[in-house]
């Protein structure tokens, strides 16, 4: 039997305010070197008589998230409390939303190779992160509160991908959304956003909800891919096996690369919600939403079409300098400074090809490579024939590691390209003379030979040669060879 | 007269008029203390040096022409509320050696207008009760009969304020814990409308209910307490953002044009009502008729679902209120070998019986499957028991009603009967869940002697029309000048 996945998604992203969701304590991201229990106060202590006030910013974040993903925003929102015991949580309940969350039917459309497709959006609600705990392999435990109450926004998707490439489209997108709208930072290593999947699977065809394993604290792409293609596959074999899929939650073994079921009853938790008597119901205008909407900045596929359309992009091109805002702001800060007519194309040849591999070489982000300013010098430089193609890409990969200026390369090294017919002539003439059997091999009809003549030539000039001359002046003394 | 007799609006006079100084006055209240405290135990902590301190402090101040409204005032504060530096118990095991590093809104107005702070009064554990009995640590005796309770929670406050202990003090009100007490013990006790007075650092026993109150002398010192406490919070999000009228100036005024409700329903419960209470509290409505107010019978149909509705509510409040105390980050903790045995044997050895109770009967009134059967019909009925409120201050301006159906029980006499206990709620329980404001003040003397107490309610944020008609009856009254007899206790 052919079988399918059904794949929803759990994604629990920080909100990058500066103060935490209910208290006034610095949001700091974990560096990991921060002394523990350095941003803490009574509040997000839990300690006995205080109150929680309602961080305005983090509830703007939120509905701009919200909105950006297409959401309704009911007029109402309601905090909830939600109750179990564990050392991390400082109050014995999280702060979080069950009924009324701020964001309710969104969707998300991502690229799949069948085309866009939309998976929808079933709710974003606001909730208080727990404190952090260290096993301190004596038997002890010690409690870090610097992240309780950091706010944290989860966004569940409803069941609607059905491959670990669709999860990896929707998880990778709405990354890039929230770091887009400056909801995030975006930095999967400090924990800013973790996923947890639940994934059934069912004959293809089906509409069956099967019952689902979810896979909890999934804290990178790598893993959220791996685990969930490892479910896939132990499901179905399950399955074909005569078997049965209980619903459970499961945690992720890195090492072991499989999934495990967490004990069950300690999980089995009744988080017994009722609304937080603290926090009186928050009330969301109109108004207020659409000045929300107004301030939105542009998002990954306006800027996509936008590129396509102004800089005659494909969309395929488009979409790989959109996917992360730093990077398409990379783009057309560069295209800015450009002194010459270099075509917006060639600039994003540039950066999707020869800076992305040197980022990938180096192991950086965009925000490590050579500044938008010293690329467009780059690109100046071969657009008006100062050095070459080929040459150009070697200053790259010189400027990535010494963070000198291309100008300064090519003046140090001498690159600049030899376009002195005169010189280049002679250059010719004393390949062709060196070679006489290839010559008379190309003249008796082996015209492939031509590319291999060209590069004796352009090894003579340590591939400085203006490479449109070579090819002139090696036709032109070829051909007079072919008549003398 | 002794310093320490003083009412706050007499102490008040004297010290502006520099007769007295405010460190006689906290001298004289802090030796009442030593000779009676030993017998009536309303302290948990008593701050002395801290308290003669203060004192200095306000006599330099007022030097220099400072005229704080509580200047010099020595009051104490029910335990239950955060003071900084100072230990703060909510009458239980489990918070024995915490001291906050944090002032309670509350006490910072008071420290701000210039109070002195004397120490911290005994309460029922985490405010559950009405006798005191269920503090940890001891249990405080009614200035009137050392054999009975002083009522509770507030119990402490209300018996330091009846023994002459202190000029006034903060106590907290989640179904009568102000009023109560203070009828048992013959004082006045105000329970302001819920936001009036800042929560924050009031250590939550039902969230939705808790609200601090005051117990005074008279009213005119309830008015002046209120004054200084009442008031928005940015700290706390349920507190109202609305001005704080003028309550002294509410006081006078007298009460023609006022109309006074007289609810059936708390005058109908024969076989828990003690027919004295039941006649004093009608003796009364009859000297508010003849100061000029209108008496109009009124009917509030859904008070008897008060007492089942709050019984599900605070409690499941309270299970989550009470979950932080885990032994992790402060308090008691009672180290086992895994981290659920430490949980266990932390909380089965921190809380009290009541506690315990409340928290498990809180925990499964909002289990799954529960919910909607027992948390979610608690709150509509507690709908329906504010629109029976709004219904009668549509016709009325102030209600009265009797504060407990009983005077001060004998202490043990309702511990092993739970529901006994709760009984004594039975007519303070509403005003929590409507969210109103309400006094006690003292009407009358039962057979035994002891003090019966009648409430006058308003509507949210009546607290004016309520004192207004509360300080009408005293001056027509001479209830509220009695004073236990302290050959009894005195050392």
């Amino acid at each position: 039997m052919k079988y399918e996945a059904v794949i929803g998604l759990e994604v629990h992203a920080q909100i990058h305010t500066r103060s935490k969701m209910f208290c006034p304590c610095p949001v700091v991201e974990d560096t990991g070197d921060l002394p523990p229990n350095t941003y803490v106060c009574p509040v997000c202590a839990g300690m006995p008589g205080t109150l929680p006030v309602i961080n305005r910013r983090a509830i703007e974040m939120a509905i701009k998230t919200g909105l950006a993903l297409h959401c309704e925003i009911p007029p109402v929102s309601c905090f909830a409390r939600k109750s179990y015991f564990y050392p991390d949580l400082p109050k014995g309940y999280q702060i979080s939303q069950y009924e009324l969350p701020l964001c309710v039917n969104g969707y998300l459309d991502i690229e799949t190779e069948e085309g866009t497709k939309r998976i929808r959006i079933t709710r974003a609600h606001m909730e208080e992160d727990a404190g952090k705990l260290y096993h301190m392999g004596d038997g002890s435990s010690r409690v870090d509160l610097n992240r309780a109450g950091v706010p944290l926004l989860e966004i569940v998707s409803e069941p609607d991908m059905r491959s670990v490439a669709e999860v990896i489209a929707y998880a990778t997108r709405l990354h890039s959304y929230l770091v887009y709208l400056g909801v995030n930072s975006g930095d999967m290593e400090k924990g800013v956003m973790r996923f947890e999947a639940n994934v059934s699977v069912r004959p293809a065809g089906s509409d069956a909800l099967n019952p689902r394993h979810e896979i909890k604290n999934l804290n990178s792409f790598r893993a959220l891919a791996r685990s969930v293609a490892y479910e896939i596959e132990s499901q179905i074999a399950t399955l074909e096996q005569g078997g049965v899929i209980v619903q459970q939650t499961m945690g992720w073994d890195e090492s072991r690369g499989i999934t495990v079921p967490q004990r069950g009853k300690e999980y089995a938790h009744d988080y017994r919600y009722f609304p937080d008597p603290d926090l009186p119901p928050l009330e969301i205008s109109r108004a207020w939403v659409e000045e929300l909407r107004a301030g939105l900045p542009e998002l990954p596929d306006a800027r996509r079409a936008r590129f396509i359309r102004d800089y005659g992009l494909s969309a395929y091109d488009a979409g790989l300098l959109v996917a992360e805002r730093a990077v398409a702001d990379y783009y057309e800060s560069t295209l800015s400074q450009l002194a010459s007519a270099a075509e917006p194309k060639a600039v994003a040849n540039w950066i999707t090809g020869e800076v992305f591999r040197l980022m990938n070489e180096n192991g950086c982000t965009i925000t490590g490579a050579p500044p938008p300013s010293q690329l467009a010098e780059l690109i100046d430089l071969v657009q008006d024939g100062t050095i070459n193609l080929n040459t150009g890409k070697r200053v790259l990969e010189e400027m990535f590691t010494t963070g000198r200026s291309a100008r300064q390369i090519v003046e140090e090294r001498g690159l600049a390209q030899i376009s002195d017919t005169a010189a280049l002539e002679r250059i010719v003439a004393q390949v062709l003379n060196g070679h006489p059997t290839e010559v008379t091999q190309y003249l008796s009809g082996k015209v492939q030979l031509f590319g291999w003549l060209m590069g004796q030539v352009m090894r003579a000039t340590q591939g400085k040669a203006n490479p449109q001359l070579v090819k002139e002046l090696l036709q032109a003394q070829l051909e007079a060879r072919r008549s003398g | 007269m002794e310093l320490y007799s003083l009412t706050i609006h007499e102490a008040r006079s004297l010290l502006a008029e520099r007769k007295i100084s405010a460190l006689e006055l906290t001298e004289a209240v802090l030796e009442r203390i030593l000779e009676v405290d030993n017998a009536i135990r309303a302290y948990l902590t008593l701050t002395p040096e801290e308290a003669l301190e203060q004192a200095r402090l306000a006599d330099a101040r007022r030097t220099q022409g400072d005229d704080a409204p509580l200047l010099g005032i020595p009051v104490a504060i029910k335990d239950v509320i955060c003071t900084a530096g100072i230990p703060t118990t909510a009458g239980s095991r489990i918070l024995e050696n915490f001291i906050p590093p944090y002032d309670a809104t509350a006490v910072a107005h008071l420290k701000a207008a210039g109070a002195i702070i004397l120490g911290k009064t005994n309460t029922d554990e985490f405010a559950m009760g009405s006798s005191t009995e269920n503090s940890a640590f001891f249990a405080t005796r009614n200035p009137w009969d050392l054999e009975r309770v002083p009522g509770g929670s507030s119990g402490g406050s209300a018996a330091a304020v009846a023994a002459d202990e202190c000029l006034g003090a903060l106590g907290s009100d989640t179904g009568g814990s102000v009023r109560q007490p203070a009828s048992f013990c013959g004082v006045v006790g105000l329970k302001p409308t819920y936001g009036r007075v800042s929560r924050y650092g009031l250590i939550a026993f039902a969230s939705s209910l808790d609200q601090i109150g005051v117990l005074a002398k008279d009213v005119t010192d309830a008015a002046i307490l209120l004054q200084v406490i009442a008031g928005y919070d940015p700290r706390d999000s349920t507190s109202v953002n609305l001005p704080v009228p003028d309550y002294m100036a509410a006081l006078t005024g007298g009460l023609h044009g006022v109309t006074v409700g007289v609810p059936k329903e708390y005058f109908a419960a024969p076989e828990v009502m003690q027919p004295e209470v039941t006649a004093a509290v009608q003796a009364a409505v009859g000297v508010l008729a003849d100061l000029g107010a209108r008496i109009l019978d009124i009917s509030l149909p859904h008070t008897e679902y008060a007492l089942p509705v709050y019984y599900l509510i605070a409690p499941a409040e309270a299970s989550a209120n009470l979950a932080r105390y885990d032994g992790v980050r402060y308090g008691l903790r009672v180290e086992r070998g895994d981290l659920i045995e430490t949980y266990n044997a932390t909380r089965g050895q921190g809380f009290g019986p009541e506690g315990k109770r409340r928290i498990m009967l809180g925990t499964y009134a909002w289990s799954a499957g529960y919910y909607d059967a027992y948390y979610l019909k608690a709150q509509k009925v507690r709908t329906l028991i504010r629109a029976d409120f709004d219904a009668a201050f549509g016709q009325v301006d102030v209600i009265i009603a009797p504060t407990a159906p009983t005077t001060a029980f004998r202490i043990g006499e309702k511990v092993a009967d739970p529901l006994q206990m709760y009984l004594s709620d039975i007519f303070t329980l509403s005003m929590n869940l409507a969210g109103i404001c309400g006094v006690s003040i003292p009407c009358g003397f039962d057979h035994d002697g002891l003090p019966i107490g009648m409430q006058v309610l308003g509507p949210a944020f009546g607290e004016e029309q309520v004192l207004r008609v509360a300080y009408a009856y005293e001056q027509a009254t001479e209830w509220h000048l009695r004073k236990p007899d302290d050959g009894r206790f005195r050392k």
